[in-house]
């Protein structure tokens, strides 16, 4: 009995370590605390069994010590959402191995029905976890294509496979024979394996935030079903914990995009009647801007226009998207903020929950900028503001500005959450160029008479704004 | 069998109990938050770690060492990662305090002070 209260304790240990994520000091000994339960959680586990291979043990653990030190420490936190994603990935190899090897040895004890299932599972959710991962990272890290692969029949492999598995784990269940169990679980390792493949490949873009979440969500369950298997308390509740964090991230994720999971996982917003419908739209908007930008552009140089805007505001909000990450521009649009800042205006930073690509990562990426993070603001808590500011700047973002999400109902985009840019006085947009996001919809707010638009790379555009501020600042100082 | 009630008890308490901890983490901290939980995932390293307890044979050593590199990784580089991250989160309390001042009316964000 006392096992299980040190066990308890252990997972109290790792409770008070997440209990600690509210500001980001105190993470940060949150996240020390957590590695200090899965110390303990070690310690315990290398106290009551006796490790027969020790040398081995240690020799590999250290390479494993090595190889995520090396990597954590050089990576930069445009590759987070691949390197996360990679680590799922890692994670569920791991699972599907303990399993795998669970099932297979031949051990006096043989193991009881409840492990032999939870066995089964742990391989399969580890296996599609692994690969799921694969995909998830390599599309994060551009090394695949980051738009949707749709297969034929792309529901229904997804199916068939799914019944695949479930045969092959029945099969694996029932028969006696230790050569035919291994031949159907090395099958439904594959089959496994494939699934995660499939899963993976359809989604793309703009939904990779649900997609890691719900793989962060599937290695935490793979970890729990292992726990299950081999009978370890400490790798139950730490793995019911992950699946519970993964699956609050996913839950807001697909919230912050008005979608449903399945939605999201079957593909049904990407079907060519909503392609139709968005391209029908870019026609029908593109009349009315190509009349209400001609005097816009008799006002001269747009960029000296957003200097002379941004020079009389006094509430500036920024808002930046993925396309600053993608432009590498956080650092340009962090100086611009402190830059307005000492000028005297008030600064804030308005952040959409899937602005990156997985939860919470433009925040990291300003942080990373050295933003003061007391400028953060959620979106919940910014979206009264715009009206009384005088200039929201955008910096490639698009779909969560497109006020056509709460002015149309027949868009893809329709009833999801967006900043509301378009009630600020002016608007100052720095993309790339004026093609819709993600969604395919076009953005109204492109041709509204208020916006300036400023096409091109971001990084440029927002240095020849802080150049501009600057020399109006000087030239107002020489007055 | 009470074993198996055990478990499952285990499961749902530290699955509700993380649902609500986890409800409140701020926006600001998912990635971190993330990259943390991703390396707890791998506590898989308890198991991978209980393989060895046993005799095992060529195979399943390679198996179980792969496991081990494996889970190792996650749980460093995870931990380290998650790190580093929340190393990068500063404030300037000049302007902080400026803008939190006389403006915007919902200045939310978690303070020092109230940590």
């Amino acid at each position: 009995m006392s096992a299980l209260w040190v066990d308890l304790g252990i997972i109290l240990i790792l409770i008070a370590g997440i209990a600690q994520f509210r500001a980001p000091r105190v993470a940060r000994t949150g996240n020390l605390t957590a590695v200090v339960a899965l110390l303990c959680a070690l310690a315990v586990v290398l106290y009551r069994y006796r490790v027969l291979d020790p040398a081995l043990v240690v020799a590999f653990a250290v390479l494993g010590t090595l190889i995520g030190g090396w990597v954590a420490a050089r990576v930069n936190m445009i590759q987070i959402p691949a390197m996360v994603a990679f680590q799922h990935g890692a994670g569920g190899v791991a699972a599907f191995l303990v399993s795998f090897v669970e099932l297979t040895r031949d051990t006096a004890v043989p193991l009881t029905r409840v492990a032999e299932v939870a066995a089964l599972l742990g391989l399969v959710v580890g296996a599609a976890t692994f690969s799921g991962s694969m995909i998830a990272s390599g599309k994060l890290a551009n090394r695949l294509r980051q738009t949707p692969t749709i297969l034929p029949r792309h529901n229904g492999l997804l199916v068939a496979t799914l019944v695949v598995i479930a045969l092959l784990a029945v099969w694996a269940g029932v028969t006696g024979n230790a050569a035919a169990v291994l031949v159907a679980l090395v099958a439904l390792l594959a089959s496994a394996i494939v699934l995660g493949i499939i899963f993976a490949v359809r989604i793309g873009g703009a939904d990779m935030p649900v997609l890691i979440s719900f793989l962060n969500a599937t290695a935490g369950l793979a970890a729990a079903f292992c726990g299950i298997a081999i009978g370890n308390r400490l790798l139950i509740a730490c793995g019911a914990t992950v699946a519970a964090s993964g699956s609050i991230l996913t839950h807001v994720m697909c919230q912050a995009m008005n979608r449903g999971l399945v939605n999201v996982f079957a593909g049904l917003r990407l079907d060519s009647k909503s392609e139709t419908t968005s391209s029908t739209v870019v026609t029908a908007a593109s009349t009315p801007e190509g009349d209400s930008r001609e005097p816009v552009e008799e006002r001269g140089d747009p960029r000296v226009r957003a200097v002379s805007l941004l020079g009389d505001a006094q509430r500036v909000i920024i808002i930046p998207g993925y396309g600053m990450a993608l432009a590498e521009a956080s650092e340009e649009v962090v100086q611009l903020g402190e830059r307005l800042s000492d000028m005297g205006k008030e600064i804030l930073f308005a952040i959409h929950p899937v602005a990156g690509r997985m939860p919470g990562h433009m925040h990291v990426l300003l942080a990373e900028a050295e933003v003061d993070y007391a400028n953060l603001r959620e979106l919940k808590d910014v979206n009264g503001d715009f009206v009384e500011t005088d200039v929201a700047l955008i910096v490639g973002a698009c779909d969560v500005v497109n006020p056509a999400a709460i002015e149309r109902s027949d868009t893809p985009i329709s009833g999801m959450s967006i900043l509301r840019a378009d009630e600020a006085r002016h608007v100052i947009v720095c993309n790339l160029d004026e093609r819709p996001g993600y969604s395919g919809v076009p953005n109204p707010l492109y041709s509204n008479a208020k916006t300036v638009l400023l096409l091109g790379d971001a990084k440029m555009t927002v240095s020849t704004l802080l150049q501009g501020l600057s020399c109006s600042a000087d030239a107002a100082a020489g007055d | 069998m009470l074993d198996v009630l055990l478990m499952v008890i285990i499961f749902v308490v530290a699955f509700l109990i993380g649902y609500v901890l986890i409800a409140r983490v701020p926006q600001m901290l998912h990635t971190p938050l993330m990259s943390m939980t991703n390396a707890i995932s791998a506590v898989t390293i308890l198991g991978a770690l209980l393989l060895f307890s046993v005799p095992t044979t060529a195979v399943e050593k390679t198996l179980g060492a792969i496991a081990i590199v494996t889970a190792v990784f996650n749980l460093v580089g995870g931990f380290v990662i998650t790190d580093r991250m929340l190393g990068m989160f500063k404030r300037k309390q000049a302007v902080v305090w400026k803008s939190n001042e006389r403006t915007f009316k919902t200045p939310s964000v978690p303070t020092e002070s109230r940590e």
